[in-house]
């Protein structure tokens, strides 16, 4: 990186955002596509992209595709900025595009997702890009691509109940609590990657475009800003959400997805935001939990970096 | 109501077809399937297809099932909105909708009608929930009454076929396609492979089924005990060709076709 020339401000040895310029067209073709029909799943030809197993490929080649040299980008992996994964392909795309790179939601232009969606509203102009395993919510139980495919064209949908039907006959209650399928737009059952279900109603009405890339099964698919996206239910059976019954032990946050957290051997453990920008930005602001002096609490703190910081700026 | 119940009678004595099949062919390569069938069902009406294995009775079955389009020859059905129409000419989605409302189809295998992985009551289910259902008391209510139909005990109602008997997976099959009371069922071998013992059970459970609900059948059997219990009408295939019909009894008591004769005397001999 330090090798930048001027004239480019990323490494010049891979074609700007790595894909070749004919992929990436293909990529954006799909995924034009995939927008003007809400929810409805393109095929594309895909390409391998250099990364660490488990990741899948689908949500790279899409920020591939749509990114700009001035974009500002923000890559999470189950709500956090600073895995492993999220770190890498962060410093990829820094390389590769020369984009700006960013953990503050509002200062993104295009997030890369696995698994969340941030906790903070979205604005128009933003696009989220999601990294999708299997983007066929019928699979499960109808594994013919052919009968599947029928499925969507006709609307028979039918079999996406049955799935919801089981889980109440064996749990009691619908049981599936991420890849929640979700009817876009009216027309097409989708399956929202494996976001908690909690964030499903964020998908419903919001201002940034959505992008969803499956890398091996080689499908695109989109929700456009504004757009109505239900949770599948049963009239005595509604969609509800998950909820806590305590709020965040670093931030108090009560609206927020909560991710268990193993504090030592001796059964202590938290609660706190999966989301850690929004975490450590309320925390930025003064909001304290009931746990935001302990030190053991701070330590396990999956943004630890920025929660330093906090502690130095916040007193 | 009794004004009801003359109109409705009244109805049925004009005797409208249910299906009508007129020089139905279908072959596979050089091997024929069957060959110019024609025939014409009635609401309520039970038909027999009978004859010996590789006489075209399956294939026969298949494409007045929609699954198998014919060589020539056309298969009309009264549908609900539009009456007569010809199966193959009706659009894919309009279909596949008949198929699974005013049409069930029971087949062999249990394996080919039946979700192995998904529970009893999500298999009753499926058809409703395909209709537009969307009340889980109601669905699950249904699914037990439908099992209570065939038998089946309502403690099994969430254990998956795949842990079922033959018997108990083929009445499961029986259910899943009655929930949304259609008007035609279609069984190929519906006693196939199973206990003689097992077998008269099912068969009897089939008769008082079809009777109460006044559904149409159309059963292919080589074996002719099931069409003596079920059928109104028979029909004897043989190499695809329809080679003797007529009213169960006639046909079997009194058979005018030198195969048929073969085929009646061998059940005899049983
Ligand atoms: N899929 C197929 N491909 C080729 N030949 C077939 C196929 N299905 C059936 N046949 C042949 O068609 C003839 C009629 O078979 P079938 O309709 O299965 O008879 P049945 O049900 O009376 O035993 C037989 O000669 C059989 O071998
Ligand atoms: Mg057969
Ligand atoms: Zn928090």
């Amino acid at each position: 990186m330090n090798a930048v020339a001027k004239k480019a401000s990323w490494d010049e040895a891979y074609n700007f955002a790595y894909l070749d310029e004919q992929t990436k067209r293909m990529i954006r073709r799909a995924l034009l596509k995939a927008v003007a029909i809400p929810g409805y799943q393109v095929p594309f030809g895909g390409r391998e992209m250099p990364l660490a197993y488990g990741w899948g490929t689908g949500g790279m080649q899409v920020t591939a595709s749509v990114i700009g040299p001035s974009d500002t980008l923000k890559v999470i992996d189950q709500g956090a900025d600073d895995t492993t994964n999220a770190v890498s392909i962060r410093r990829f795309f820094k390389r590769v595009a020369g984009v700006a790179t960013t953990e503050a939601t509002e200062e993104a232009s295009v997030i890369q997702t696995r698994h969340r969606i941030p906790e903070k509203p979205l604005k128009e102009g933003q696009v989220l890009v999601y990294q999708v395993p299997q983007p066929e919510p019928l699979r499960k139980l109808e594994p013919r691509e052919t009968e599947t495919r029928k499925m969507h064209g006709y609307a028979e949908y039918g079999l996406m109940h049955v799935r919801l039907y089981e889980d109440i006959s064996r749990f009691g209650h619908i049981a599936t609590t991420y890849s929640y399928p979700v009817m876009v737009n009216g027309r097409y059952v989708m399956s929202p990657s494996p976001i908690p279900k909690f964030d499903n109603p964020k998908m419903e009405n919001n201002k940034a475009i959505q992008l969803f890339g499956a890398g091996r099964e080689k499908r695109i698919y989109a929700i456009p800003p504004y757009t109505r996206v239900k949770s599948l239910d049963f009239d005595d059976h509604p969609f509800e959400v998950q909820r806590w019954p305590q709020a965040c032990a670093l931030c108090g946050a009560r609206n927020s997805y909560l991710d268990e957290v193993v504090l030592d051997d001796k059964g202590g453990r938290m609660f706190v935001c999966s989301d850690t920008h929004f975490c450590a930005d309320r925390q930025e602001k003064g909001h304290r939990g009931p746990m935001a002096a302990d030190p053991a609490a701070r330590a396990f703190a999956r943004s630890s970096e920025t929660s330093e910081q906090k502690e130095d700026d916040g007193r | 109501m009794s004004a009801l119940v003359l109109s409705e009678s009244l109805g049925t004595t004009v005797r409208q077809p249910l299906m009508r099949a007129t020089g139905v062919s279908k072959s596979y390569g050089d091997t024929i399937g069957c060959l110019d069938v024609s025939f014409t069902l009635h609401p309520g009406e039970v038909i027999g297809v009978v004859g010996e294995s590789g006489s075209g009775k399956s294939t026969l079955l298949n494409v007045l099932s929609a699954q198998l389009p014919p060589d020539a020859g056309t298969v009309e059905y009264d549908l609900r909105h539009r009456g007569m129409s010809d199966i193959f000419r009706l659009s894919e989605p309009d279909r596949r909708r008949l198929m699974r409302t005013d049409w069930g189809i029971v087949h062999q295998n249990p394996r080919d009608g039946l979700r192995m992985d998904v529970s009893a009551g999500g298999n009753v289910g499926e058809r409703l929930m395909a209709i537009g259902a969307r009340h889980y008391g109601e669905i699950r209510a249904e699914g037990l009454d439908w099992l209570a139909k065939v038998e089946l005990d309502a403690s099994r109602v969430d254990d998956k076929p795949k842990t079922f008997s033959g018997g108990m997976q083929q009445r499961l099959q029986i259910a899943r396609n009655l929930v949304t009371r259609p008007r035609l069922i279609f069984m190929d071998e519906p006693t196939g492979g199973l206990d003689v013992s097992v077998q008269a059970r099912l068969l009897d459970l089939l008769r008082g089924l079809v009777r109460e609900l006044g559904i149409a059948a159309i059963v292919v059997t080589h074996d002719l005990a099931v069409v003596r219990l079920l059928a109104d009408r028979l029909m004897v295939m043989r190499h695809g060709r329809v080679v003797e019909e007529g009213l169960t009894d006639q046909v079997l008591d009194d058979p005018h076709h030198p195969y048929t004769q073969l085929l009646v005397s061998s059940v005899l001999q049983v």
